[in-house]
């Protein structure tokens, strides 16, 4: 399972250095990682080795349900954007890209909470080089901006860490796997604590309302496959980590916190979804819709049914996979418009219909529409919320309306009306951008009609926590 | 009648011999030809290093660990054996930037004649001749000698000698600057004043404690201090002593001197002594409050929280404003202190506890400084070092390799993970959250997010600005210079990566003992 890790990792190396044919050596990595992912998925024992004896940490790796539908989703976008990034990407980007697959691989298998925490800031380096280095004028700014929230977020996970210890080592022997922590007998005040702690961190990372600002700017400023490294992956390590830490690891201070974060939750679904109305750039509006799914999957974790959690879980895949989609297709609309502002196009239909349904197929995905992966999730999650109060069903519903509003208008604005006079003929998607779009497309449609296997790949992870909870109240 | 006290040479060696090396260093100023003197001061001043550090190694893996000698006097402990291993190595490294000549046209970054007046004839004819002070190898000797006794000192009176031997050093080689004589003279005085004021109100300090207890050992003063409770006396010595010691590391409101002779003694030295300085002066502290003041920790405990929690907030914010990157650094030094002193108020354990946190933290920032320093040295143009942080944009594109190494010790200095700085963060405040301070530990996180932003702009800067036309350029170090800097970035990455042999290390070593 370590192996998992190392591929990209190496890659990452060896691409940096390799002078002849990088992003080729790169994509063979990715697609090694890839191989080896699905192959470890079935067959690779769990890792458990001592790693720093005096703290109590341990190279322990292992993947549950939850963990293989994160790792497929990583191992599964990363070759796809390395091919969608292959024209305006240098190696440099294509080695930072390969060193976040790794370390993002690593949140998603880590069963010992160090690991976790080291691979949760180590992931931050790769992405503020990735948006630094490549993307619209004032990316330094926006690398600046994103690396701060996630920093701050991390030190203050830091504390959740350190509290961690503390009463690890109070109890004997100071452990951190997250299967010792989960014996904890912690206190309810120092589990208060620790549950703040990790909420404010991972919610910097999902985002949720109210510290999502860095988001719009983040997505604006770097270019599309940056972005679906970013959204698609990183900041599933949010919500991965609300539901595998918190509701693991402090079940009673989540349920204590409930209310609260379904209130964030709420107004970050409509205010994410009321400002993507509002955006004029497309990609900052892209963002902004992530902020409203963000939003969606929160509230179906703390709602903590059983239908709930499992919606989340599958959101969070569906989402990853609408939404690189949507950032694709707005990236290659961009290179052909060479701008990102909505009110500049029109009528884009006629010269270019593939890329106008395929945008209007994953927009589609994204609002929720029957027969699109995304639908299942959703319905899921929002019955968890009628269940958890009627009022909250309610709010969160709207979330659909509003969805259809900014996806449709923006298709409306973009692709239909008289066409523009232009000395550029625009051509529509090529081989290569149709090749990267076709697996997400398959998937939203494959998923949307056949979300069997993902669901019970989550159920046996859902379940136990859900016992918890409910014996909890 | 006076007996004399019996002194163990077995374990006391690898101190006599630094300081016979500093004394051998004299007597080759006074008697070499002036041609010989640089290769012979240098080879000495390394294989007494090196010698002396084979020695401590053997000390510490021996048996006398844990005796004291000289009636007390000295205490060979783990922890005071470590740091001074640690003041060793880094002293190793300060020795290879002294000797760096390649830089500036083959002389050193020391004034040619440091009598000579800055601007007048003497000084220009000193740097025709390619004068160059080879004295700075014995006064650094002598700094490491007091450092290292510092770290060992089981009485008040070795506790101020030891002070003193490394201090005065140290206030010379500040005034040795090549260039920007000015300043570094200035920086020179400054230190110097405040230096000796702190040093009186060390002895004042010590004066009273030693009134109250009747004894300088720092054990004795431990058991009276516990036996009799504490009084007026032992209170206002405890508070001017370690207003002495706060001021050697540089903790607010006792900070001003710091930026300034960061920025105005040559490079080597700054990067050699904010290093080794700040090793040695925490090892005493530590076992001064832990040993002697230990019972009074409840009195302390807050008074030094306080004192961190300004160190912090302070250090980090005006790090922020800075334009000059020594300065910064500077001012990035009084906040690692503030981290440092939360550390110190955690309690001695068995395993992991406030010592083991407060030595990793000194050897992760140990290493990071000497090589963040060293890189400043190589970043020049045509009136030698570039300090303006405005002419390091761009560096990351002209010379990758040396903004990225660069870029290593500032992320180690801010305490990601996978870099040695992480280890020491997550230690020290582990060490006091579990003394129950998390007021402190709230604020530390604070901190550090401030500290994170002037570390990361600064790599902003190198590689995602571009370049302006009087941008600096990377000047070509000699060999040791680029072993040094290659050293410390593996160190600093490995002891993030696999900390665990240094941490277990650490532990073995066990406590401070009387």
């Amino acid at each position: 399972m370590t192996l998992l890790v190392l591929v990209p990792f190496a890659g990452a190396l060896i691409t940096a250095v390799m002078p002849a044919r990088p992003k080729l050596w790169a994509f063979g990595f990715a697609i090694a990682t890839l191989v080896v992912g699905l192959v470890t998925m079935f067959t690779a024992p769990d890792t458990d080795l001592v790693w720093m004896e005096p703290l109590g940490v341990h190279w322990a790796l292992e993947m549950d349900g939850f963990g293989k539908l994160m790792v497929l989703l990583t191992v599964a976008l990363v070759p796809i954007t390395m091919v969608a990034a292959v024209k305006d990407h240098d190696k440099r980007w294509y080695a930072w890209a390969l060193a976040l697959e790794a370390f993002a691989l690593l949140t998603f298998l880590a069963a010992d909470l160090f690991v976790f925490y080291i691979a949760f800031e180590a992931t931050l380096i790769p992405a503020y080089f990735m948006i630094g280095q490549h993307g619209g004028p004032h990316r330094a700014k926006a690398a600046l901006k994103f690396l701060m929230f996630q920093l701050g977020g991390g030190l203050v996970l830091l504390g959740a860490l350190i509290g961690f210890f503390v009463v690890s080592s109070d109890a004997g022997s100071p452990s951190y796997l997250i299967s010792d922590l989960a014996q904890l007998d912690i206190g309810t005040t120092a589990q208060r604590w620790i549950f703040v702690a990790m909420f404010i961190a991972f919610a910097v990372k999902a985002p949720l309302f109210p510290v999502h600002t860095w988001l719009a700017d983040t997505t604006e400023q770097a270019t599309t496959p940056t972005s679906v490294l970013l959204v698609c992956v990183l900041d599933k390590i949010g919500t991965f980590g609300m539901i595998r830490l918190c509701l693991g690891l402090v079940p009673e201070a989540s349920a204590w916190a409930t209310p609260v974060v379904v209130v964030l939750a709420l107004i970050s679904i409509v205010y994410g979804a009321v400002l993507a109305i509002g955006q004029d750039d497309l990609l900052r509006l892209i963002g902004l819709t992530s902020l409203s799914h963000f939003g969606l999957i929160t509230l179906g974790i703390f709602a903590a049914t059983r239908e709930g959690l499992v919606g989340a879980i599958l959101y969070m895949v569906n989402h990853g996979v609408a939404t690189a989609a949507m950032f694709l297709i707005a990236g290659f609309l961009i290179t052909r418009k060479g701008t990102a502002s909505i009110s500049s196009m029109r009528g884009l239909e006629k010269a270019t219909p593939v890329l106008a349904g395929t945008f209007l197929v994953a927009g589609l995905a994204t609002a929720g529409l029957p027969g699109l992966s995304q639908f299942v999730s959703e319905i899921m999650v929002l019955i968890s919320a009628f269940d958890y109060h009627w009022l909250v069903g309610v709010v969160a519903v709207t979330a659909i309306v509003l969805a259809a509003i900014y996806v449709l208008w923006a298709y409306q604005r973009i692709f239909t009306g008289p066409a523009q006079l232009s000395r550029r003929p625009v051509h529509d998607l090529d081989r290569r951008e149709v090749g990267v779009l076709v697996p997400l497309l398959v998937a939203l449609l494959f998923f949307g009609f056949v979300p069997g296997p993902l669901i019970s790949a989550a159920q046996p992870v859902v379940a136990p926590l859900v016992d918890v909870i409910q014996a909890g109240e | 009648m006076f007996e004399s006290p019996g002194i163990s040479y077995a374990t006391l060696w690898p101190v006599l011999l630094v300081l016979a090396v500093a004394c051998a260093g004299v007597v080759v100023e006074a008697f070499a030809p002036r041609a010989a003197r640089f290769n012979t001061q240098v080879s000495l001043a390394l294989a007494g290093l090196v010698a002396a550090l084979a020695g401590t190694v053997a000390v510490g893996a021996g048996s006398a660990l844990g005796a004291s000698t000289g009636e007390g006097a000295l205490v060979i402990d783990g922890p005071g054996v470590f740091s001074q291993g640690l003041v060793l190595l880094v002293s190793l490294g300060g020795v290879a930037l002294f000797a760096e000549r390649r830089l500036d046209n083959g002389v050193s970054a020391f004034a040619g004649q440091a009598a000579a007046l800055p601007g007048t004839s003497a000084e220009r004819t000193a740097s025709q001749r390619g004068l160059e002070h080879t004295e700075v190898y014995p006064l650094m000797m002598f700094a490491v000698g007091g450092m290292m006794l510092f770290c060992i000192s089981g009485d008040l009176l070795m506790l101020f000698v030891a002070l003193e031997v490394l201090s005065l050093p140290l206030y010379l080689l500040t005034g040795l600057a090549r260039r920007r004589r000015l300043l570094s003279q200035e920086a020179a005085l400054k230190y110097f004043l405040l230096g000796a004021f702190s040093s009186g109100i060390f002895l004042y300090g010590l004066a009273l404690v030693y009134g109250f207890a009747g004894s300088m050992s720092l054990a004795d003063i431990g058991e009276v201090a516990a036996e009799e409770g504490s009084g007026p006396l032992l209170l206002l010595g405890i508070g001017l002593m370690a207003v002495g010691l706060l001021f050697k590391t540089g903790a607010v409101p006792f900070h001003s001197w710091t930026p300034d002779v960061y920025q105005g003694a040559p490079t080597p030295v700054t990067a050699w002594m904010s290093a080794a300085t700040k090793i040695a002066a925490f090892a005493a502290m530590l076992r001064l409050f832990y040993v002697a003041f230990g019972a009074e920790g409840d009195i302390w405990r807050p008074a030094i929280g306080v004192v961190a929690v300004l160190t912090m907030l302070l250090g980090a914010s005006f790090a922020i404003v800075q334009t000059d990157v020594k300065r910064m650094l500077g001012y990035s030094a009084v906040a690692h202190t503030g981290f440092l002193l939360t550390g110190l108020l955690g309690v001695q354990t068995d395993a992991f506890g406030s010592t083991q946190a407060v030595l990793f933290y000194l050897t992760a920032y140990g290493f990071a400084t000497l090589g963040a320093f060293a890189i400043v040295s190589l970043v020049r143009g045509p009136n030698g070092e570039v300090g303006s942080l405005d002419r390091w944009a761009g560096l990351g594109r002209t010379n990758p390799w040396v903004a990225a190494t660069f870029a290593v010790f500032l992320l180690s200095m801010a305490g990601l993970p996978l870099t040695a700085g992480f280890i020491g963060k997550w230690g020290v405040f582990a060490a006091a959250l579990g003394a129950g301070q998390w007021p402190v530990v709230v604020v530390a996180i604070g901190s550090s997010i401030i500290a994170i932003f002037f570390y990361v702009r600064v790599i902003m800067l190198m590689f995602f600005t571009d370049p302006r036309d009087d941008a600096a350029t990377v000047s070509t170090p000699s060999y040791a210079t680029t072993v040094v800097i290659s050293l410390s970035a593996l160190a600093t990455v490995l002891l993030g990566v696999i900390p665990g042999p240094v941490l277990s290390l650490l532990v073995d070593a066990g406590g401070f003992i009387g």
